[in-house]
């Protein structure tokens, strides 16, 4: 019994030790494969899907440059550009004046063990507050983040790999983000009622909001075109 | 018949209230130009609200010429129906106050025609008259704005909506909203002919037509069920603004706009055809009347 308790008190806290070291290297590790890619611009699609929005599918390009600068430019046309979709690099969730890791443990998900980290900043006036990463521990690829913010709420992303996952950077991406309810003061429009009311929704409630970023190519570490940022 | 029309036709040329209703729409279309030249942001960000919280959005694009026509012409054609009525409410009327109807009816032409020859100069006035707001609401706000995609704001039933369509997609759209609103002013002007038939002067029957829109107009606008359900499908008014849903792009299951499509086609079809019926029940009572009317003055 004495053996037992002699292997929690000083055996527990030395595995604890090494599972918080293990994690701080496998996020290192990541951010040193984020940090290869010092700037890109890379040409998507974002389909936006927003309950009051009716928008087309947008072309755009997405410009890069660390360590965490991002733009998004829409082709041609008046498009609807998620705010939060500037905080699509991973990379820069792992940015600022350091970080404290927190192991969460493992999760299965597509049929692979992902590894939860979550890091918390060390700069108390931070706007993130928690991020979640979900690390591919083999490829060394965070495949979903979700982030909580003080400003604009909670952001997820689900990101998927291919032609570009040794530079970690993702071939589509899902955004879900907070988007408030929107409400047009009634006779501003004028409108034509053609009888086919939808059925009202709970009112003042946030809603979801989702993005879907479809990457087709990426131009990696080239001088990107001035005055962009 | 045709020489009827010809004439007809330089009546209401030469009468100066026929330029007022031009002016009109001038000043109010150019006023409309310079205020969003000016300061157009300041409404986008009334019309967009809390969604600039979540996007980016470049707004500079989105006061286009597309969107400024629309904005216009969701003012302009509530007020243009007055305009309509100054002319075709002096139809008959005005001929009766002048002492010419009578002269007019000594000449081998029927009652009838008479009534529809009026009816006809009055809808190639609401043509003309389209036409003037097509060149400066449209053609001059899209010299002056520039060409890009449009943006609907849009409240239907609870929910307020934002549609999207591309600038390759709108031009056939206008054509048809222009189209409807022949159609919806020519019934004004069939009212008001009405009227002017049983009138000696201009002033009654269009105040009456004006008067007859402005309630009708209102209460088309009361957003209470009681209203909406039992009184708003049997005026006409509310049929006025489906012009507008040749704007209401269809929409994919995951709300992606569908190019070349219409919401809800059925609607605006009925919607046509109730004006149309409307237009030939008040020129076939205008010709009944009036082909049983003693003509005393």
């Amino acid at each position: 019994m004495m053996k037992f308790l002699f292997l929690i008190l000083f055996l527990g806290p030395l595995t604890i030790s090494s599972r918080s070291q293990s994690i701080n290297q496998l996020v290192e590790a990541v951010k040193a494969k984020l940090d290869k890619v010092q700037s890109y611009q890379a040409r998507a699609k974002i389909k936006t899907n927003v309950s009051f929005l009716k928008v087309p599918i947008a072309n755009v390009t997405v410009y890069f440059k660390g360590p965490n600068q991002i733009k998004i430019l829409s082709d041609k046309g008046v498009s609807f550009i998620p705010k939060g979709a500037m905080s699509i690099n991973t990379g820069s969730l792992l940015e600022g004046s350091g970080y404290t890791v927190i192991d969460g443990g493992k999760e299965r998900m597509d049929g692979r063990d992902l590894q939860i980290a979550r890091i918390l900043p060390n700069d108390e006036n931070s706007d993130v507050v928690l991020s979640t990463l979900y690390i591919d521990p083999v490829n060394l690829l965070v495949r979903k983040a979700r982030t909580t913010t003080r400003e604009n709420g909670t952001y997820e992303l689900e990101l998927s790999y291919g032609r570009y996952s040794n530079y970690g950077l993702p071939d589509k991406l899902i955004f879900s983000f907070n988007v408030k309810d929107y409400k047009l003061p009634k006779g501003i429009t004028f409108d034509f009622d053609d009888g086919n009311s939808p059925k009202p929704t709970a009112k003042n409630t946030p809603q979801k909001g989702k993005a879907e970023i479809i990457f087709s190519s990426y131009q990696i570490n080239q001088e990107l075109p001035p005055g962009i940022f | 018949m045709v020489e009827l029309l010809r004439i007809e036709l330089f009546k209401i040329w030469k009468r100066p209230r026929t330029y007022i209703a031009f002016a009109a729409i001038t000043a109010i279309v150019l006023i409309f130009q310079f205020a969003f030249k000016a300061d157009g942001i300041s409404y986008m960000n009334l019309l967009l609200q809390n969604v600039q919280d979540s996007f980016e959005l470049n707004k500079i694009k989105a006061i286009n010429g597309y969107f400024m026509c629309y904005i216009i012409l969701n003012t302009l054609l509530i007020q243009v129906p007055i305009l309509v009525a100054l002319i075709a409410g002096d139809a008959i009327s005005g001929e009766a106050n002048m002492g010419t109807l009578r002269l007019m009816l000594t000449k081998p032409v029927s009652r009838t025609e008479i009534i529809l020859v009026k009816f006809l100069a009055s809808f190639i006035f609401t043509l003309l008259l389209l036409l003037w707001m097509a060149v400066t609401a449209l053609y001059l706000s899209l010299l002056i704005f520039g060409v890009d995609d449009m943006l609907i704001f849009r409240v239907k039933g609870d929910e307020s909506q934002i549609m999207q369509i591309t600038k390759d997609d709108i031009m056939w759209r206008y054509y048809a909203a222009f189209g409807y609103a022949a159609i919806a002013l020519t019934v004004i002007a069939a009212l008001s002919l009405f009227f002017s038939v049983f009138a000696e002067n201009s002033i009654g029957p269009i105040v009456a037509a004006v008067c007859i829109v402005i309630v009708c107009t209102v209460i088309s606008n009361i957003d209470v069920p009681v209203i909406e359900q039992h009184v708003k499908p049997y005026l006409f008014t509310s049929y006025l603004v489906g012009w507008k849903g040749f704007f209401y792009i269809g929409t994919d299951p995951s709300n992606i706009p569908i190019k070349g499509s219409i919401e809800n086609w059925a609607s605006i079809r009925n919607s046509l055809l109730i004006l149309l019926a409307h237009i030939v029940i008040l020129v076939g009572a205008s010709a009944w009347f009036f082909n049983r009317k003693d003509i005393l003055s």
